[in-house]
């Protein structure tokens, strides 16, 4: 009886014990999935930016004969000639048999409006050309760009796409002739914003990121050391030393809008600074990288062991002098991964500078400090927003350009932990 | 006398300090036998002046910077004429920024005459003026202090002591910075929003069901009545940071799990760096891709299933938020997990419990705490994320529960009151630092209790 009843049990515990095995493969599987959607989410993310945006990296050019006239191009009033005429003369030119308003609009339509510019500088810059008959490259007009790039596509009816087939028929004719193509795009590297997706370009969003990210840097950067310095160095344990700690603890939670707001009551309504400078964004930029900089601070002078201390304080160096000499040249590998991870921080951070008025439209690349200005993550916001389809290009393309400025940095972190890091 | 010249004057004489009393020293010591008998080493003598040249005319330099707007502003409307001085307080103002703009060469709104032109000019002078006096004051006590501190250098003076009394002295108010900065942002929010509840009641801002925060600016305006009732608000923030941690804390927790106590060594350095990025990418980025990828996917996917979604849903805006936030759970998680003693887990074993049911019966219970705190922090990151929820999320308050109609969140309606010129002194502008304050109180709660929670379960096992 005994025996029998054993039997059944160990039955019971086995029958069990592959239930438990199920359960903990079915277990493991789930963690394993769990892991595999976020790095998933993580590629979708990526791709779903990157096909979007890599299209912008080329631009679509056509070939004019422009017939530089004398009558219309007085050299003593260069400034004043009409370029666009010129540039619409060609056109003509080209397709003689194009009558009628509407037509011939749509015609003009298929060059950029910055194509006028580009020839007026050409021919300020050289005024000898005048007379002569030049051919010239010169940005198409974002719909036939986008065109060309395959983003309207034909098989649907005439009604539904923005290229009519009267301009597919031109654009035909053009390839035929060889007198369109796609280059590399220069003018989203050289140029600022602008209403006209293919004008439009980062360079001013990017000197105001790096104006910005130059004054938190020099700021933030000593700030923080010394502070995480006196704090892990020289602070006698008091009460003010537990009300900056929890500050700095808390600080580090609090929603970057909130220095924003910050911002804007203090820096700009308080001492009355200007609004949309790089000088304010980097102010607020600082207060929100402090904390990030203090704590990696402190743990990087946290890492450096008590025997370096006790060596310096026993062959009669100060204490001032043992944090400066000896320490702090040690924890500065950690510290500077901390300050450029701060960095990266800052370089992404979108809200507070919306507070500040950072979002005008602005198409000067700003050149100094108080210049106003925008930067590459607001610059993104902005270019979101807008309905053309020339800027959702763009707006990936920036992201694209964003994304490789934070990898860098964090990849330089990544290598200053690497290459310096000590274990003692 | 630009402000970059002066500054760099200042600095010069800083560095020409330092050499001076370099070589002050060196020539007091060497009728006595040397550097060796002074009381500390030259480069300290040096020090000492430069910072005594220093510090004092960069604080000062600061303080003027600072003051001088405000200053010559004042000063120029005391010079124009009283019939302008009496005009009321936002017509001077406009013509004072009109005045500003003619003197720094801008485009000017309003009509120009004479007395304009002459205050721009007036104005100008003043700067100029402000900025030779400036140069000229800051050069002078720069040199007076050079000299002073200098000539009373002697042999026995405790130049070290003295240094480093003052960079102690630097250190420890770098360190107070950051209790200026919390000040500064709850006495910044906090008056604002006072302000505020003057004009309306803080019951009605805090239990008013109908939030439509466009006042009307002629008295005879249809429709924009102003009302301040952030509850519709705080559903929307609500919602959608519940989607999000509905996503994420899964997402992060099994994650978090699987590489502590699953992964191969190999697996976890490839796949822990590779979730962190997820913390890395700047939000604007998940707003466009939640705005112009995730957002009609959904629309997509729910036309097809039958259900009306809107083109703003709170569910689009909420699951890419949630994939945000995945590595704050996963990676703090993960610290608590590791933190759990390994004597715990081997005691399971030794019952004979398999791996799964250890973690689930004996290590998660361990770290709950810890876990709990990870959420919290995680809830407070979701509740003041702005950039998503300004470009996914649409603007009209509106009191729902369905997820897949449109919300609008504290952020977003501070951001749509703040952007763009505004009056400062609008009930609609003061409405945005009333929710500031309210989003700021909201997170600190969040934060303090994570924090000691955190806190409080790492002691335990130390």
């Amino acid at each position: 009886m005994q025996k029998n009843n054993s039997v059944i049990g160990q039955e019971r515990i086995q029958k069990k014990l592959k239930q438990r095995y199920r359960a903990e493969k079915r277990f493991r599987r789930l963690g394993l999935f769990a892991v595999i959607t976020a790095l998933s989410f993580l590629a979708i993310l990526l791709i779903s930016i990157s096909s979007k945006g890599y299209t912008a990296f080329q631009q679509t050019y056509i070939k004019l004969e422009i017939p530089l006239s004398h009558e219309i191009l007085d050299v003593k009033n260069l400034a004043n000639a009409d370029y666009p005429g010129l540039v619409k003369a060609s056109l003509r030119q080209m397709f003689p048999d194009v009558k009628g308003r509407r037509d011939k609009r749509k015609l003009y339509g298929l060059v950029s409006t910055g194509a006028a510019f580009e020839l007026q500088d050409r021919i300020i810059e050289d005024p000898t050309l005048i007379g002569e008959k030049i051919s010239m490259w010169v940005p198409a007009s974002s719909d036939v760009d986008m065109f060309m790039k395959g983003q309207i596509p034909k098989n649907v009816s005439e009604n539904e796409r923005r290229i009519k087939d009267n301009e597919i028929e031109w654009i035909d004719w053009l390839q035929q002739e060889e007198r369109i193509e796609k280059r590399f795009n220069t003018v989203f590297f050289t140029a600022g914003d602008s209403r006209d997706p293919e004008l439009s370009g980062i360079r001013g969003a990017l000197s105001g990121s790096i104006f910005t990210l130059f004054i938190t840097l020099l700021l933030s950067f000593p700030i923080g050391a010394a502070t995480a310095v006196y704090l892990e160095e020289f602070a006698p344990k008091n009460k003010w030393t537990d009300l900056i700690e929890v500050n700095i603890n808390n600080l580090a939670a609090v929603p970057s809008i909130v220095f924003g707001l910050l911002g804007l009551a203090v820096f700009i309504n308080f001492f009355g600074l200007p609004r949309s400078v790089p000088l304010v964004g980097g102010l607020v930029l600082t207060l929100m990288t402090l904390p990030t900089i203090i704590i990696a601070g402190r743990a990087a002078l946290k890492a450096v062991p008590p025997s370096i201390r006790e060596a310096a304080l026993g062959v009669g160096a100060s204490p001032m002098q043992t944090v400066l000499h000896h320490v702090l040249p040690l924890a500065m590998p950690g510290m500077l991964t901390g300050t450029i991870i701060g960095m990266a921080q800052a370089l992404g951070e979108t809200a507070p500078l919306l507070m500040i008025g950072m979002v005008a439209f602005i198409v000067d690349v700003p050149g100094s400090f108080t210049d106003p200005s925008t930067v590459l993550p607001v610059q993104i916001f902005l270019w979101a927003d807008s309905p053309e389809r020339g800027f959702m290009e763009r707006t990936s393309a920036a992201i694209m350009v964003l994304l490789v400025f934070l990898i860098t940095m964090n990849a330089v972190a990544i290598f200053l932990r690497k290459r310096f890091e000590r274990r003692w | 006398m630009s402000t970059t010249f002066i500054i760099s004057l200042l600095l010069g004489l800083s560095i020409a300090g330092y050499f001076f009393g370099y070589r002050r020293s060196i020539t007091l010591a060497s009728p006595i036998g040397g550097v060796k008998n002074l009381h500390s080493r030259p480069a300290y003598y040096g020090m000492l002046v430069a910072l005594w040249c220093g510090l004092p005319t960069f604080i000062i330099f600061l303080v003027w910077q600072s003051l001088e707007p405000s200053i010559i502003s004042s000063l120029m409307i005391a010079d124009l004429p009283l019939d302008y001085q009496n005009l009321p307080k936002n017509q001077l103002g406009l013509i004072i920024n009109d005045i500003k703009n003619l003197a720094t060469g801008n485009i000017v709104a309003g009509e120009k005459n004479a007395i304009m032109h002459a205050a721009a000019n007036h104005y100008v002078q003043l700067q100029i003026l402000s900025k030779w006096i400036k140069g000229g004051a800051l050069l002078v006590l720069g040199l007076i202090t050079l000299i002073i501190v200098c000539r009373r250098i002697t042999p026995e003076q405790r130049a070290r002591n003295h240094v480093e009394k003052i960079i102690r002295i630097v250190l420890f108010c770098c360190s107070t910075i950051a209790i200026l900065t919390t000040l500064g942002i709850i006495l910044s929010v906090l008056f604002e929003s006072i302000r505020f509840f003057k004009a309306v009641p803080i019951t009605d801002f805090l239990f008013g069901l109908k939030w439509s925060p466009q006042t009307a600016i002629r008295a005879d305006q249809v429709g924009s009545s102003g009302a301040f009732g952030a509850v519709p608000v705080f559903i929307g923030t609500m919602m959608i940071s519940a989607i999000a941690l509905f996503i994420a804390v899964p997402i992060g927790l099994m994650s978090a799990i699987y590489l502590s106590e699953y992964a191969g060594k190999k697996f976890r350095t490839i796949a822990k760096p590779l979730l962190e990025i997820l913390a890395g990418i700047p939000t604007v980025v998940y707003g466009f891709f939640a705005a112009l990828s995730v957002a009609p996917f959904i629309r997509q996917t729910g036309g097809l299933l039958g259900l009306d979604v809107s083109s703003e849903s709170a569910l689009a805006a909420g699951l890419v938020m949630g994939i945000m936030i995945i590595p704050f759970v996963s990676s703090l998680s993960d610290d608590v997990i590791n933190a759990v003693p390994q004597s715990l887990r081997d005691g399971s074993y030794a019952l004979g419990a398999t791996r799964s049911e250890t973690i689930r019966n004996v290590v998660v219970p361990a770290a709950l705490p810890g876990i709990i705190g990870g959420i919290l922090l995680a809830a407070s990151r979701a509740i003041g994320e702005t950039m998503i929820v300004v470009m996914a999320a649409g603007l009209s308050a509106r009191l729902t529960a369905n997820p897949l109609e449109t919300v609008t969140t504290i952020t977003v309606q501070i951001v749509t009151l703040l952007v763009g010129d505004q009056e400062f002194d609008s009930p609609k502008t003061l409405a945005a630092f009333a929710l500031g304050l309210l989003l700021f109180v909201a997170t600190l709660i969040l934060n303090v209790i994570a924090l000691v929670v955190v806190r409080k379960y790492r002691e335990q096992y130390e």
